[in-house]
């Protein structure tokens, strides 16, 4: 671009789609360090979502139910299947699996007192049971994961149910790594190894490597428990038919299938936004694995990956999910990335609602921390309390959309009710594109 | 004592019948006949009992075992005394892989060779293989012992954290961050006791130890594999 005596006007700069502003800061930071970056949090990057969904409503096909007055049901029971003790559970919204050691005690304290209070179950990590989430969660569900950090059989024994840990949506086929900065005395003993040193995760277990073996360590596990736990088996958004077969094959009560937007405590970046599927793109899959093995609803499915709201909820299952499990949005609702903190976020060199350095311990909301002064920040009643007025929040939602749909259960709406809004939405999904009764990939059609 | 036919009987009962086993149980022997290479035999157990399986184990016998002694009069499953908590487990035969894997204390005894990935991912277990133990043993080994009276091999500690690991015969090869390490007096104290509970008649001084060098505890590139 030169400059035009005459006075001609001039190309404006343009910024490239491809090198982006960020993606330039990126490269300048890798330049500069040598590392990847670590950080937390599921992908960010826009992919079809339960968005892209939406639902048809009753009219004179379909007959509605009165929004206030006529009854919704919303329970569901998970694992019954196998367990002598399946789980019965008020609402089908659960809380995912998140690590004492990535979370701090009064953090676990709280989701399981709100959870407790909703009518729904928490979930234990990697890094073992505490007594803190042991002791406010009415309905526990154990994971088993590769480390194996804090397993034990009396743990074992005190939980609700058992959820085998194969894989998550943020990083299925990695494993992870609590860095040491949040390695203090409590963590490091609970996951026997020494204080401040970085804790890796295993990608994979130590005692079984296939479908074959996994059948027999669910027969151990069994035989542990005196067959009482459900038995969950949880699959990253892999390639979720063939999983799905092969978790049913191996035994499983309950599936537990993670997308993309699924988060972790930390992983690579590039982990994160380019490994796995979105949510919406596995569950039908799931689905079908199940119709063609016979165990639609005796093998229960729950799903998790960027779910939100009521609305995502009764997408899901819509779409054939029994229940649906979150861990960003209830720690959103305990007060992570809350604008309060702005001014410390900001030291951080970050704003509200992009804070995912989890890693570092240093979280101004005092959730995923082991820095006493910051997790003193949060109330553990006072989060349970805002966490069940959250859950309660989706529950009524989910159900005001079942209603419309002339649902008297939750798990009553289906496919039918149904539509996407883009083409890719219509083919992950399988539900037909809005205005027409076709969806790329349907059957009979050829193109 | 005890005789209890899996056979005949089943592995429901037999689990069901060790675990409701007092501190206090009188009932301390127990003898299981036919095991024929089933799996999950004996896990879970939590009194101060010893049971004898007469023949050989599939997966993961003794899985989990806190106090008990479980001793197999044969050969053992992937996967023998994983997760073990405290006790003895003895296996007379040879052990197939991931033996005493997350192990978390308690003692494992293998007479005979322990095939890969033994020890691995332990958290405090003593492990004493008489014979030889397979690649990618002591894998991430967090802590506990680790007596190998033959040969190790290929990457044998990779990843390990503070394990201890003995070897009197030759190493294949080490793994990432797993190296020699100078042989103390009072390693050599430890280990004449670790040869002692496994009934080795080796000698001490015959062994070479190796444990971490602690170049992957907290992240850097350079150290990158």
């Amino acid at each position: 671009m030169k400059d035009d005596p005459a006075g001609a006007p001039r190309t404006v700069p343009v910024q490239s789609a491809t090198f982006t502003s960020q993606v330039n800061a990126e490269i300048r930071r890798a330049a500069a360090t040598g590392i990847y970056d670590i950080r937390g949090g599921g992908a960010k990057r826009k992919v079809p979502h339960f968005d892209d969904l939406l639902f048809l409503g009753a009219s004179i096909s379909r007959y509605p139910l009165e929004g206030y007055r006529e009854k919704c049901e919303t329970s569901v029971t998970l694992g019954t299947r196998f367990a002598k003790n399946p789980i019965k559970l008020a609402i089908p919204v659960t809380i995912a699996g998140m690590s004492f050691g990535a979370l701090s005690g009064p953090a676990k304290e709280a989701l399981g007192r709100g959870a407790t209070l909703a009518g729904t179950s928490t979930t234990t990590g990697d890094g073992g049971m505490t007594e803190e989430e042991r002791g406010h969660s009415k309905t526990l569900v154990y994971q088993y994961l590769p480390s194996r950090y804090g397993m034990n059989p009396d743990d074992l024994r005190r939980a609700d149910a058992i959820e085998i840990v194969v894989g998550q949506g943020a990083k299925p086929g990695g494993g992870g790594m609590l860095l040491g900065q949040k390695i203090t005395d409590r963590v490091a003993n609970m996951r026997n190894l020494p204080k401040g040193i970085d804790q890796r995760s295993a990608c994979r277990h130590p005692d079984w490597t296939g479908p074959d073996d996994l059948e027999i360590k669910i027969l151990e596990l069994r035989e542990i428990t005196n067959w009482e736990k459900p038995i969950y088996i949880k699959i990253g958004g892999a390639r979720p038919y063939f999983d799905t077969t092969l978790a049913v094959k191996a035994g499983a009560d309950v599936v537990v299938l993670d997308g993309m937007q699924g988060g972790t405590a930390a992983t690579q970046d590039v982990f994160i936004e380019n490994v796995g599927q979105p949510i919406l793109a596995c569950i039908r899959e799931a689905v079908r694995a199940l119709e063609d093995l016979g165990m639609h609803r005796e093998v229960q499915l729950i799903v998790s990956g960027g779910i939100r709201s009521g609305a995502d909820v009764a997408k899901c299952m819509a779409l054939g999910a029994d229940a649906v499990a979150i861990g960003t949005a209830a720690l959103i609702a305990l007060g992570d990335n809350d604008p309060k903190w702005e001014a410390e976020y900001n030291a951080l060199g970050t704003t509200a609602g992009a804070y995912d350095d989890w890693h570092e311990g240093r979280d101004p909301a005092g959730i995923t921390t082991q820095d006493p002064d910051l997790m003193s920040r949060l109330d553990p009643i006072e989060g349970g309390r805002r966490l069940n007025n959250y859950l309660k929040v989706m529950t009524l939602e989910a159900q005001t959309i079942a209603r419309a749909c002339g649902k008297n259960h939750l798990h009553n709406l289906e496919p039918e009710d149904l539509c996407a809004l883009t083409m890719e939405a219509a083919a992950m999904a399988k539900i037909p594109l809005a205005g027409t009764d076709w969806y790329p990939g349907k059957p009979g059609t050829s193109y | 004592m005890h005789i209890f036919d899996l056979e005949a009987q089943g592995l429901r009962a037999l689990n069901t019948t060790l675990q409701a086993q007092k501190n206090d149980t009188n009932q301390t022997v127990w003898e299981v006949l036919n095991p024929k290479g089933s799996h999950a035999i004996a896990v879970g157990l939590d009194a101060p009992i010893e049971v004898n399986v007469r023949g050989s184990t599939g997966y993961y016998c003794a899985g989990m075992n806190k106090q008990a002694t479980v001793h197999v009069h044969g050969s053992a499953g992937p996967g023998t005394a994983e997760n073990m908590m405290s006790g003895t487990v003895i296996v007379e035969g040879d052990a197939s892989q991931y033996a005493g894997a997350t192990g978390n204390g308690g003692t494992l005894i293998i007479k005979g060779n322990a095939s890969s990935r033994c020890g691995i991912s332990m958290k405090g277990i003593d492990i004493i293989v008489h014979g030889n133990i397979g690649h990618m043993s002591a894998f991430m080994a967090q802590s506990g012992n680790l007596v190998v009276c033959g040969d190790a091999g290929d990457a044998l500690g990779d990843s390990i954290y503070e394990a201890r690991l003995f070897v009197r015969g030759s190493v294949k090869s080490l793994g990432a961050d797993c190296i020699e390490k100078e042989m103390r007096p009072e390693h050599l104290n430890l280990l004449t006791d670790l040869l002692a509970r496994g009934g080795c008649a080796a000698k001490a001084s015959e062994f070479r130890r190796y444990g971490s060098a602690r170049k992957l505890y907290n992240f850097n590139i350079d150290n990158a594999y």
